[in-house]
């Protein structure tokens, strides 16, 4: 997926900050920006989720949500062969009804790349949107903790073994000691490196990973700077930490998302990773960001679920609404 | 200070919790003359859902213990049910209009066939496997293993003993089990899912709904993810056509009972609820 931004990463921070991005100068705007209302925030969150989405509502939701799932492997025990099956789910989630859409991406460590795009074939994307992405994750996923060096040649290689998109963590220890200028440069440079051969771009997905973060303040505070240094998707978490993505922390980020729309005209993309497992839950989610930044956010390239054992309670759900009776665990593969 | 009864809420039995039915209902349980006695909860189709998927969660565990393990855990629901007797035979009396005497009875005769059949759960594999004869140096063993999650209408017209000789012989092998209690008397239900929920059983292992069979019933029978459907107590409800949905999945189904021998104990209701595991294995070099 190739988006490409009329204005470069450093432009618009200097548009927003009115300076050139320095340690300084970030740390004046975003210390500035006003605290998040936590009781509000999390009372939000709930009554959103208590929306009642049933029949044929259902049926679309579930449906939508297969389309915007990122099927995710990320075990140290990863083998082509686990990826290869993974790929096998991603273009035919259920076997017994052709009709269930593809996912949107699958997710992979660096070094399995390419037997993702191998598995993939044709259903592989070919840049206008259509077919399945691959996703890959770098810079020294899930902590972060290697050199600058080493995260852009993990980038670098991703991409070069054909990666439509990366999904990056932030250095945490450096922005919880405000050090927000290294966190910057350091998302400024992975995007840079994200850059392909041809000069299109491969897609960047900036993880804030806020389990680690604390605070609503330091998770708005991340989101902004990820968007200030260019990111084209602000993701919650790696999925190794708990909590992963919760309701409220996706509701703030995507408030700020919206903010950012408003101020620049530009949408950024939002990716709950972690601890999604149900599809109640996902459809929460969905109610959340069509009541947020609006409908228009509800597709794969605005909006991504991180997650593997989703994708079977969705078709547990799809067989149920369209057989008539309960199904069970042995209708679906197991992950 | 006078003292001011306080009535007991019943609710349904999900997972080793009492949470009331998802639903929100609740129906009026009374005397057979008609003499209000409680509220019970009526469960609906996404607690049978809730506690399939409770089941399911705990057959891994309950098949997995040993098979002395299950037999003195069972036991153990006979000793904390011969300590609440006294509450069991006031329900009883309550809600089948019964003498004392006779629900005394119902209630010795429900422990004792607990007992019974936490006996067998050591000692049905001996008496329903085998060690094949083969021509070939192979052992070839026959075990019983547990079909898996086990739905049961309970037999309708007793409150305890029907329960209890529906959901015991399920218990000896191994499945995890979601009951349907008596309509009319579901209370001894309840307070017999209080003696699992104090006695070692594993929560889920047992499922207790109370409410109407006839809409939960088919739920259970069309539900991919039970393996097995006693219909025992199933001669009021249109039990054909759960045995045509139960077949759809290819589960395994028995059939209605009535009359004063319904559900009497026996190895066969026990050996009815198991898959039989055949394997070889190389006779050791001599």
């Amino acid at each position: 997926m190739t988006i490409d931004r009329v204005v470069s990463p450093a432009h618009r921070a200097i548009e927003v900050l009115g300076d050139e991005p320095t340690e300084s100068t970030l740390k004046r705007y975003l210390d500035g920006i006003p605290g998040v209302d936590g009781v509000g925030l999390e009372q939000r969150a709930a009554a959103l989720g208590t929306r009642s989405i049933k029949t044929t509502s259902k049926a679309w939701a579930l449906d939508r949500i297969i389309g915007l799932i990122d099927l995710t492997t990320l075990e140290g025990a990863d083998t082509p062969g686990k990826v290869r099956s993974l790929v096998a789910k991603a273009i035919l989630p259920d076997p017994a009804d052709p009709t269930t859409p593809q996912v949107a991406a699958v997710c992979v460590y660096g070094d399995m790349v390419p037997f993702a795009v191998e598995a993939l074939g044709a259903a592989h994307t070919t840049g206008s949107g259509e077919g399945i992405q691959v996703a890959a994750v770098a810079t020294a996923f899930p902590s972060g903790r290697a050199s600058l060096r080493v995260k852009l040649a993990d980038t670098a290689d991703a991409v070069a073994a054909g990666a439509d998109e990366i999904d990056m963590v932030i250095d945490r220890g450096a922005f919880l000691s405000g050090r927000y200028g290294e966190v910057f440069d350091e998302i400024v440079a992975v995007k840079e490196a994200c850059r392909r051969a041809d000069g299109s771009s491969a897609h960047l997905k900036v993880i804030l990973e806020t389990g680690e973060l604390s605070t609503y303040d330091n998770v708005r505070r991340a989101s902004w700077l990820a968007i200030l240094a260019g990111g084209d998707f602000i993701k919650t978490s790696t999925g190794k930490v708990a909590p992963a993505a919760t309701l409220p922390v996706t509701l703030s980020m995507l408030e700020v998302v919206r903010d950012w729309h408003r101020l620049t005209g530009e949408r950024i993309g939002v990716k709950p990773a972690g601890g999604i497992r149900s599809s109640k839950d996902a459809i929460k989610y969905l109610v959340t960001v069509a009541e947020t930044v609006g409908e228009e956010w509800l597709r794969p390239e605005l909006f991504r679920f991180g997650a593997s054992s989703l994708l079977n309670d969705v078709l547990l759900q799809r067989q149920k609404l369209h057989s008539g009776h309960y199904s069970g665990a042995d209708y679906v593969t197991i992950d | 200070m006078t003292h001011i009864a306080v009535p007991k809420t019943y609710k349904l039995f999900i997972g080793g919790a009492f949470p009331r039915s998802e639903s929100g209902r609740v129906y009026e349980v009374t005397t057979p003359r008609g003499v209000f006695l409680a509220n019970a909860a009526q469960a609906s189709r996404k607690d049978a859902r809730d506690a399939v998927v409770a089941a399911r969660a705990a057959v891994g565990g309950w098949a997995g213990a040993t098979a002395y393990n299950r037999g003195q855990v069972l036991y153990r629901v006979a000793e904390v049910l011969e300590g609440r007797r006294t509450q069991f035979e006031d329900e009883i009396v309550r809600q089948e209009g019964v003498s004392v005497s006779a629900a005394r009875a119902q209630v010795d005769e429900a422990i004792d066939r607990w007992v019974w059949y936490a006996g067998w759960a050591d000692k049905f594999a001996q008496v329903a496997g085998n060690a094949n004869p083969v021509a070939g140096p192979y052992f070839n063993l026959s075990v019983p293993e547990p079909t898996g999650v086990v739905a049961i209408v309970a037999p309708q017209d007793s409150s305890l003993l029907g329960l209890v000789s529906a959901v015991a012989p399920a218990l000896v092998p191994g499945n995890a089990v979601v009951v349907v209690a008596s309509e009319r008397h579901p209370l001894s239900a309840i307070t017999l899912a209080e003696v699992f929920a104090t006695s070692d059983l594993p929560k889920g292992v047992v499922n207790v709904l109370t409410g109407s069979p006839a809409e939960i019933a088919p739920w259970l029978a069309s539900h991919a993810d039970v393996n097995a459907l006693d219909l025992v107590g199933a001669s009021g409800l249109e039990w054909i056509d759960l045995e045509i949905a139960a077949a759809e999945t290819l589960k395994r189904v028995l059939p209605p009972e009535e009359g004063p021998d319904a559900a009497a104990p026996a190895l066969a209701r026990i050996q009815a609820l198991t898959e039989t595991k055949t394997v070889w294995h190389t006779k050791a070099m001599l």
